[in-house]
C-alpha cells in the first residue's frame, strides 16, 4: 500500500501530468480539459468539486468493446446534485451484438439515434473539468475513455479518479481484519456496488442504468467519508 | 425532466403529501432535489440555523427535538421536516438528528412555495394542526349519511300500482303475480296543481293521479269475504283511505312512529309526491332487532336482574351496528350512555320492588363516561346516591345501603364492572344527603388540593339518572357558580388533567413515547380520550358551563375567549377523531371474537390513521400545554 502511494505521487504527480498534456495536446477540447487541471492533492475531501461517473458498455475489453452510455452526477461532501446531472446513449463505432446487450440495458434502436462520443465530447469534458471523477471500480471508465478519445483524436485521456470500489476494497479486504478473516476461512465481503451499498444503509436502486449507478456511486462516497475518514481528509490519500 | 430520475419520483410519488401530486408537479420536485448522507448520530439541523429547503428522509431515521432537549418526533422513511420553519420563515426551532444512517433529499425552498400555492393537498399537509384532521372527520361524516338512516334504505322495490276502477278480483290477480301484501290505489286526477292535493302526482306521460289509498292481503278478508262482497266491486269500494304516507327522506324511527301511532303495518313512501314503495313493519322489526331502541325498550320489560344480564350480548351487536352505519362518537356515546342508564333506572326500579318504597326521596346519581354521555363498550360503573336532607342514617341507611348493593351487583352482571376507585353508591361515603354532598363540593372547590382532586374529578361529570333530579341540578348549580371564581380550583385542576400525555404518535410498527421509549401498543383512553375530556372539563368549569357531554362544553367554551381562536375546534376534532378510532377498534375486536379493550396496537392502524392519530395528539399536546399556562396556580395564600 504505502509503496503503491509513494509511486503514485513521485512518478505520477496527477498536476504536473494534467499540466505537461495541457501543453501538449493537440485537440482544442482536450486542450481546454487539461489546462483546467484538477484540485490540488492537499484540498480536503470537503472542498472538492467532485463528478460521479459510471458509462456501460458492450463488454469489458476497452480494445474489443465500445461505450453505449454515459452518466454523470456532480457533487460535493455535502450535496449531491442529481438535477445537475447528465445522461447520454452514445453509438458505439461498431453496430451492437446480441450477446453485449446482457452487459448494458441499451437496446438498439436506442442507439441508432444516439450520436457519436465525439459529439458530447465538449459537454462532456466540460462537466468534467475541474472536477474529481469518482466511480465504483476506475479501472473500467479509465481505459474505455482513455481509448475512445484515442480512436477520435489521436490522444488519449488520463485524470485522477476516487474509486468507491478501492475504498471499500482497502476497508473489507486489503485490511488486517479483513486477512484475518479470510484467513479464518470466511469469504470475503463483497464490494460490488450495492453490496457496498448495504454495508452503510444506502437503498436498493431497482433500476440499472448508468445515471442510476452514478448517482449511487456519489451517495456511497458521500457514505463512506462519513464513516471511514473526516471531511479534512486530504484527497491525495484518497485518489488513484 | 432533463435526467431520469426515475428511482426518486417513484419513491416520493409512493408518500403522502407527494403520493397525490400531479406528475407534473411530482416531475418538477424530483428534477429539483439535492440528496446527502448522515451517518448515525450526526446532527442535521441545529437550532438556530437558518434552512432553505425542505428535508425528504429517503432512507433511515431522525429525531426532531425541542429546545428542551425533549423528543418531539421520530420519523422515518417517506416523512419530512423543516417545514414549519420553511412556512414561517424562521430559523430552525426544532433541531434534528439522523439516528440511524439516513439519506436525505432536500427540496429548495421555491419549489415548497410552488407546490403550496399549486396545490391545496400538499398545503394542507405541511401546514401544523391544520384542518386535515378536521377534513378527515367531516369526510367521515358526510360518506355515511345514514347518521339518521331514511326510510328509503330499507325499500326493495317499487309499490305495485292499481287504479280505483279495477275489479278486487284484478287487484289480487296482481298483488298474486307480484308477489306482494300490499298495493297503491289511484286514480286519475282532474286538477294535479293543486296544493292541497298532498297525494297528486304526475306519471311520465304527464297525466296527473291521485293516490286515494292502500290495498293489503286483510283488506280482502275484511272488507270483501267477511261482509260477502262480491270480487266484481271496483277496489276503490274496499280501499282504506285517506292513506297515510311517509317521506322517503324521513328517518326509520319516524316511520315506525307513525305506524306505531296509527296502528297499521303498511306506510306508503313518497318521494315528494311520488309513490316509490311501501315500508312492512316487518321491514322495521328486522332492521331494529339490532338498534339501541328495540334494546332499551327490552330492558324496561325485563323482571329480573338475569333477564338484564342476558342482554348485555345485545349491546355489543347494537354498538356494532352503529358503528357500521356511520355514527360518530358522540351518537354511539350518547346511545351507549343511554343504554346504560336504562339498565340502571330498571336495576333502581327492581331494587324499589325488592325493598318497598324508599323511606326518604333520593336520586341515583351517574358519574363520569355516563354522565358525559360518552359511555364506551367497556365502561365501568361509577355512580353515587343523593339523598334528601331529611335523611337520617340510623334508620334509612339500611334501606339506600341495599338498594345501592342490589343495583350495583346487577351492574356488575349486566357487564359494567365495578369501579376499581370505589366511586359506587355502596360506599357510604358516596351515599349522603344533599346538604353533605354540597359540602363536599364547596370544599373541594374552595380548598383544592391536587392530590385530593385526583380522585375526585370523576364528581364533576354528574348527572340525574333517577329519583329526584332537582337534587343533582342542584349540586350541578354550585359547581357552575363556583367553580369559575376560584383560580385555586381551576389551577388544581389543571394540574392534574396534565397528568396523561399523550404518545408521539407511531414509529415503525411501535408506538413512540416522547422519552424516546417504543411500545408496542397505547391505551387509547388513557392516553387520548381521558386528557382531552380532562381538559375540556377544565374550561368548561372556568366559563361557568353546566354541560356535561365534552362536545356541548366545548360548544360553550367556544362563546367565550378562554381558547385561542380555531383551538377549540381542533380539539373537538382530535377528540372526535380519537374517540372513533377507539369505537372502530372495539367493534372490530368484537367482530373478531376478541374482548374488546381500549388498547390499539400499531400493525392494526392503517397508515392514514396513524397520521390523523399523529396529528390528534400533537393537538392534545399542545392543547395541555396551552391550560398549564392558562390556569397558573396562585401565588399566595
Amino acid at each position: 500500500m504505502l509503496s503503491f502511494r509513494l509511486d503514485n505521487s513521485q512518478q505520477y504527480s496527477w498536476q504536473e501530468y494534467l499540466a505537461e498534456r495541457a501543453a501538449r495536446a493537440r485537440d482544442p477540447r482536450l486542450k481546454r480539459y487539461f489546462s483546467a487541471g484538477c484540485p490540488a492533492p492537499d484540498t480536503p475531501i470537503c472542498n472538492t468539486p467532485m463528478l460521479a461517473l459510471d458509462m456501460e458498455t458492450t463488454g469489458l475489453d476497452s480494445s474489443r468493446h465500445a461505450i453505449v452510455s454515459i452518466g454523470l452526477v456532480p457533487f460535493t461532501l455535502q450535496r449531491i446534485m442529481p438535477g445537475a446531472g447528465r445522461y447520454w446513449v452514445v453509438k458505439p463505432p461498431r453496430p451492437l451484438t446480441e450477446s453485449s446487450i446482457p452487459y448494458h440495458h441499451i437496446t438498439h434502436s436506442e442507439v441508432e439515434q444516439a450520436p457519436d462520443l465525439s459529439d458530447i465530447a465538449d459537454e462532456l469534458l466540460g462537466m468534467m473539468a475541474g472536477r474529481l471523477v469518482v466511480a465504483h471500480y476506475h479501472r473500467l471508465e479509465r481505459a474505455f475513455l482513455d481509448s475512445a478519445f484515442e480512436a477520435r483524436m489521436g490522444e488519449g485521456i488520463r485524470f485522477p479518479m476516487l474509486d468507491t470500489m478501492v475504498l471499500e476494497a482497502n476497508r473489507y479486504r486489503h485490511s488486517w481484519r479483513a486477512k484475518l478473516t479470510s484467513w479464518l476461512g470466511k469469504s470475503p465481503a463483497s464490494i460490488r456496488l450495492q453490496d457496498s451499498r448495504d454495508r452503510y444503509g444506502l437503498p436498493a436502486y431497482t433500476s440499472h442504468h448508468a445515471l442510476t449507478d452514478a448517482l449511487a456511486t456519489a451517495e456511497l462516497l458521500q457514505a463512506q467519508i462519513a464513516h471511514h475518514h473526516t471531511p479534512h481528509t486530504p484527497i491525495e490519500t484518497l485518489w488513484v | 425532466m432533463s435526467v431520469e430520475l426515475l428511482e426518486v419520483r417513484e419513491h416520493m410519488g409512493r408518500f403522502a403529501p407527494f403520493d397525490t401530486l400531479s406528475d407534473e408537479l411530482l416531475d418538477d420536485v424530483a428534477s429539483h432535489i439535492e440528496i446527502a448522507y448522515f451517518k448515525a448520530g450526526s446532527d442535521i439541523h441545529h437550532y438556530g440555523q437558518t434552512i432553505n429547503e425542505l428535508c425528504y428522509i429517503r432512507q433511515g431515521a431522525v429525531d426532531v427535538y425541542r429546545r428542551s432537549g425533549e423528543l418531539y418526533n421520530r420519523l422515518g422513511e417517506g416523512d419530512i421536516f423543516g417545514q414549519f420553519s420553511l412556512l414561517r420563515h424562521h430559523p430552525v426551532r426544532f433541531p434534528s438528528k439522523a439516528i440511524e444512517d439516513t439519506l436525505l433529499y432536500y427540496i429548495p425552498a421555491d419549489v415548497f412555495r410552488r407546490l403550496c400555492e399549486q396545490d391545496d393537498n400538499f398545503a394542507d399537509f405541511v401546514e401544523l394542526e391544520r384542518p386535515r384532521l378536521e377534513a378527515t372527520v367531516e369526510q367521515y361524516r358526510q360518506n355515511n349519511d345514514m347518521l339518521i338512516t331514511r326510510v328509503r334504505k330499507l325499500l326493495t322495490r317499487r309499490p305495485v300500482m292499481i287504479e280505483a276502477s279495477a275489479s278486487v278480483q284484478e287487484a289480487a290477480r296482481r298483488m298474486c303475480e307480484e308477489n306482494v301484501t300490499s298495493a297503491l290505489v289511484y286514480e286519475a286526477s282532474p286538477n294535479a296543481d293543486d296544493d292541497d292535493a298532498r297525494h297528486s302526482f304526475i306519471d311520465n306521460n304527464g297525466q296527473s293521479w291521485t293516490l286515494i289509498g292502500i290495498l293489503t292481503d286483510v283488506d280482502f278478508r275484511n272488507r270483501v269475504l267477511a261482509p260477502g262482497l262480491s270480487a266484481d266491486l271496483p277496489v276503490v269500494e274496499i280501499v282504506s283511505r285517506p292513506p297515510r304516507t311517509i317521506q322517503s327522506d324521513e328517518s326509520i324511527h319516524e316511520a315506525m312512529l307513525c305506524m306505531l301511532r296509527n296502528n297499521i303495518h303498511h306506510l306508503p313512501v313518497l318521494h315528494r309526491r311520488y309513490p316509490v314503495g311501501v315500508l312492512h313493519l316487518s321491514d322495521i322489526v328486522r332492521y331494529e332487532t339490532n338498534s339501541s331502541l328495540y334494546l332499551v325498550n327490552n330492558i324496561f320489560s325485563q323482571t329480573s336482574i338475569k333477564g338484564l344480564a342476558q342482554l348485555s350480548s345485545d349491546v355489543r351487536a347494537a354498538f356494532v351496528r352503529m358503528v357500521a352505519d356511520g355514527a360518530d362518537s358522540r351518537m354511539i356515546g350518547s346511545a351507549l350512555s343511554s343504554i346504560g342508564r336504562s339498565f340502571t333506572r330498571r336495576l333502581v326500579e327492581l331494587a324499589e320492588e325488592a325493598l318497598g318504597p324508599p323511606p326518604v326521596p333520593y336520586c341515583f346519581m351517574a358519574l363520569g363516561s355516563m354522565a358525559r354521555n360518552e359511555q364506551a363498550i367497556v365502561s365501568d360503573q361509577d355512580n353515587a346516591l343523593v339523598l334528601d336532607n331529611r335523611f337520617d342514617a340510623e334508620r334509612h341507611d339500611e334501606y339506600f345501603a341495599a338498594l345501592a348493593q342490589q343495583v350495583s351487583d346487577g351492574l356488575a352482571a349486566c357487564g359494567y364492572s365495578y369501579c376499581k376507585g370505589n366511586i359506587m353508591a355502596t360506599n357510604p361515603r358516596w351515599r349522603q344527603p344533599l346538604a353533605v354532598w354540597k359540602r363536599y363540593f364547596d370544599d373541594w372547590i374552595a380548598r383544592p388540593d391536587p392530590q385530593a382532586l385526583l380522585d375526585s374529578s370523576i364528581f364533576f361529570d354528574l348527572d340525574a339518572v333517577h329519583g329526584e333530579e332537582t337534587f343533582v341540578e342542584q349540586l350541578q348549580d354550585l359547581v357552575a357558580e363556583q367553580a369559575s371564581q376560584s383560580p385555586k380550583f381551576l389551577a388544581a385542576m389543571a394540574r392534574n388533567a396534565l397528568n396523561r400525555k399523550p404518545p408521539l404518535g407511531f414509529f415503525r410498527g411501535f408506538v413512540m413515547e416522547n422519552t424516546g421509549e417504543h411500545k408496542n401498543s397505547i391505551n387509547l383512553k388513557r392516553r387520548g380520550i381521558a386528557p382531552m375530556v380532562d381538559l375540556i372539563r377544565v374550561h368548561a368549569l372556568a366559563c361557568g358551563s353546566r354541560a356535561q357531554n365534552s362536545f356541548a362544553r366545548l360548544d360553550d367554551i367556544a362563546q367565550t375567549q378562554l381558547l385561542p381562536e380555531g383551538s377549540g375546534d381542533r380539539i373537538r376534532y382530535a377528540l372526535e377523531f380519537i374517540s372513533m378510532v377507539r369505537i372502530r377498534h372495539q367493534a372490530l375486536d368484537i367482530e373478531e371474537e376478541r374482548e374488546p379493550d381500549n388498547n390499539i396496537e400499531p400493525e392494526n392502524v392503517s397508515s392514514e390513521e396513524r397520521h390523523n392519530l399523529k396529528e390528534a395528539f400533537l393537538v392534545l399536546s399542545n392543547a395541555q400545554k396551552f391550560l398549564g399556562f392558562r390556569y397558573p396556580m396562585p401565588r399566595s395564600r
